[in-house]
């Protein structure tokens, strides 16, 4: 096992790991902000993938692609927040969770009826794909590299949003107290609305993102969206540094783990029941890692202390 | 309004009714549908108990679901190939026999919501929902890496297990035995809910700071309602493998987890008769409306969405004119 092949695979779990965090970041707003529990943004990461695949289809172009899943989503989200979650906020979470997955079940058979069962297909545009030198002769798929960067970007620019803007203020004091920033005159329903088709545009956008690299299926979202939250269960409700680092966690552990625990078994055991034992505690990783988390931590590294 | 006693009476005797009407106008196929309605209501009992009872919204009972279902398939393949089962320096068996079948399957699932019941209740609300929900994709999971038993497609048995003075090859009498599982389930919760344990966690549920003010340690309850519905799920799981005489990851899907609780809000959440009514009305449109579309959860999700915006008591609900239990 050389170097190269475990930079390579760091830098597969880092790209995985940022793709969730552009999943698990709107969860975890909408939950701090609204105290909502979504189990229908898996829908909205495969909306996005969906108007990605349709729209790069027609006009051949990956940036208006990416830039319709951005829009359909949050379109997406905002109607379902208007027509359906709005009446769920002051809900128990049994309701939040069955109204979410009938919004599922709507999501996935609507798409079903209208695109069919076969995958659809989006293509890495020329200008991003084939392989890049990296220093020390490691040679990584550009795309994968933009992958990375685009979503440290949005960690960027969500910082930004919530600490230096006067939406993130509000969207922050939302979290505290939001009867008091109601009281002070600020158009609460309007901002539910607008946190909720941030977080969907978010996801529509990973959902276009990850298509290009897998195909755009029906059901795509549901395995995402539950790693999704893992990930914010190990980072902490509501916390989206938490949700940054929560992320890459499950993504190197998801990564690492299917490449070397069945190497690390062949040291001593042989080497197929190695590779058996080896991939089936490597798919449950992750949630190893998150109990371990909750034994030590129970509301998250980052999560509020009850 | 009718009474909830009445409703009760009323859904198991129409329960009953229609596989014997099919077994005599000669319709088989009606007499497995009513047997599936039957598994899947005992497996919402079960959920039920934690659910309704407990007030714990569990999102991943189909691990127990799965664990019943291969506590089956891993016997029965064991014994129709005629190798025994290797446990270290234990080895074991394989069987037919559905007694010690259903036996296995609660206790592995029992065992199983005592290890996830100890590490989820350690947190409540929607950490417990999500938490829940990921033990339950870690089994799914598993179970598809692990191809000694079939991964992803799973493990077929041919002729269906056997249990003592039952013919389990007609399919009334099988339905007899499911039947039979489900009113013990129903007894066993309805005696629960009236005894101490169940007012004790009824109180935990509705004013979990009060309860403990005057003393009450609710997490051990809770854990030990954990269990119990864990293995009545489990015993569902058994059945439901020896319906398809099947197995295969899908048992563990996080959707059949959703589906659970959906059977039960549909019918009433914390009522008795709530999963039987949310099984039968479950069964019924999937065959119906599966027939005339081939997009028939659309409408299920509509149902669904309805039912939670509209009418929180489910049928049960409406019926009787009472809310019931909130969770």
């Amino acid at each position: 096992m050389s170097a190269i092949l475990v930079i390579e695979q760091i830098l597969n779990g880092l790209q995985f790991g940022i793709m969730l965090f552009l999943m698990a970041a709107g969860l975890t707003l909408i939950f701090g902000v609204m105290g909502l529990i979504n189990l229908a943004h898996g829908s909205l990461y495969m909306v996005g993938a969906f108007a990605a695949a349709s729209v790069a289809g027609a006009t051949g172009s990956f940036l208006l692609a990416l830039v319709a899943a951005f829009t359909v989503a949050a379109f997406a989200g905002a109607i379902v927040e208007i027509v359906v979650i709005r009446r769920l906020y002051r809900a128990a979470h049994l309701d939040q969770v069955l109204a979410t997955f009938a919004l599922i079940l709507i999501f996935s058979e609507g798409t079903r009826w209208v695109f069919g069962s076969f995958p659809l297909f989006l293509d890495v545009p020329s200008y991003l794909s084939g392989p890049v030198t990296l220093p020390g002769g490691i040679e990584y798929p550009l795309y994968r590299l933009t992958l990375i960067g685009v979503g440290l970007l949005v960690a960027l620019g969500l910082w930004w949003l919530t600490a230096r803007t006067r939406i993130g203020i509000q969207i922050r004091a939302g979290e505290n107290d939001r009867e008091m920033i109601a009281a002070l005159g600020v158009d609460i329903s309007k901002l539910y609305t607008l946190v909720f088709a941030l977080g969907a545009a978010l996801a529509g956008l990973a959902g276009a993102l990850v298509g290009a690299i897998q195909s755009v299926q029906v059901g795509m979202g549901e395995p995402v969206l539950i790693l999704a939250f893992v990930v914010i269960v190990i980072g902490g409700i509501g916390s989206i540094k938490g949700a940054l680092i929560g992320a890459i966690l499950v993504g190197l552990t998801d990564t690492l783990g299917g490449i070397f625990l069945p190497e690390f078994l062949k040291l001593f055991m042989e080497s197929g029941a190695a590779t058996q034992t080896g991939s089936a505690l490597a798919s449950m990783a992750v949630y190893i890692l998150m109990s371990v988390v909750l034994i030590w931590r129970p509301t998250g590294l980052f999560g509020a202390r009850p | 309004m009718i009474r909830e006693g009445y409703i009760n009476a009323i859904v198991l005797f129409g329960f009953l009714l229609i596989p014997i009407c099919a077994l005599i106008i000669e319709e088989p196929y009606t007499i497995t549908l009513a047997t599936r309605a039957a598994v899947l209501a005992l497996a919402a009992v079960g959920l039920n108990i934690a659910l309704g009872i407990g007030g714990l919204v569990s999102l991943g009972h189909a691990v127990f679901f799965g664990l019943g279902g291969y506590a089956m398939g891993i016997l029965a393949f064991h014994a129709q190939n005629y190798i025994p089962v290797e446990l270290g320096p234990l080895t074991i068996n394989g069987t037919k026999s559905m007694p010690i079948i259903w036996l296995t399957a609660v206790l592995v699932s029992a065992f199983a919501a005592l290890i996830i019941g100890l590490l989820s209740l350690r947190t409540t609300g929607v950490y417990f929902i999500m938490i829940t929900l990921a033990f339950g994709q870690m089994f799914f999971f598993f179970s598809i890496s692990w191809s000694a038993y079939g991964g992803e497609d799973g493990l077929s048995i041919y002729v269906r297990n056997v249990f003592p003075g039952v013919n389990t090859l007609v399919p009334i009498q099988f339905f007899g035995l499911c039947f039979t599982a489900l009113c013990v389930a129903l007894f066993v919760q309805s005696r629960l809910r009236a005894s101490i344990f169940g007012l004790v966690l009824n109180s935990a549920r509705q004013t979990p700071v009060r309860a403990e003010t005057v003393g009450l340690n609710p997490m051990r309850l809770k854990l030990l309602a954990f269990v119990i519905s864990g293995a009545i799920t489990g015993l569902a799981g058994a059945l439901f493998a020896d319906l398809n005489r099947f197995v295969s990851p899908t048992m563990f899907s996080w959707q059949l987890s959703g589906e659970l609780i959906v059977l039960i809000i549909i019918g009433g959440v914390g009522r008795l008769a709530g999963p039987v009514i949310g099984s039968a009305l479950f069964v019924t449109l999937e065959h119906f409306l599966g027939e005339f579309t081939d997009f028939w959860h659309i409408w299920l999700g509509l149902i669904l969405l309805l039912i939670v915006l509209f009418a929180r008591g489910g049928i049960i609900g409406i019926l009787t004119g009472k809310d019931g239990p909130h969770v």
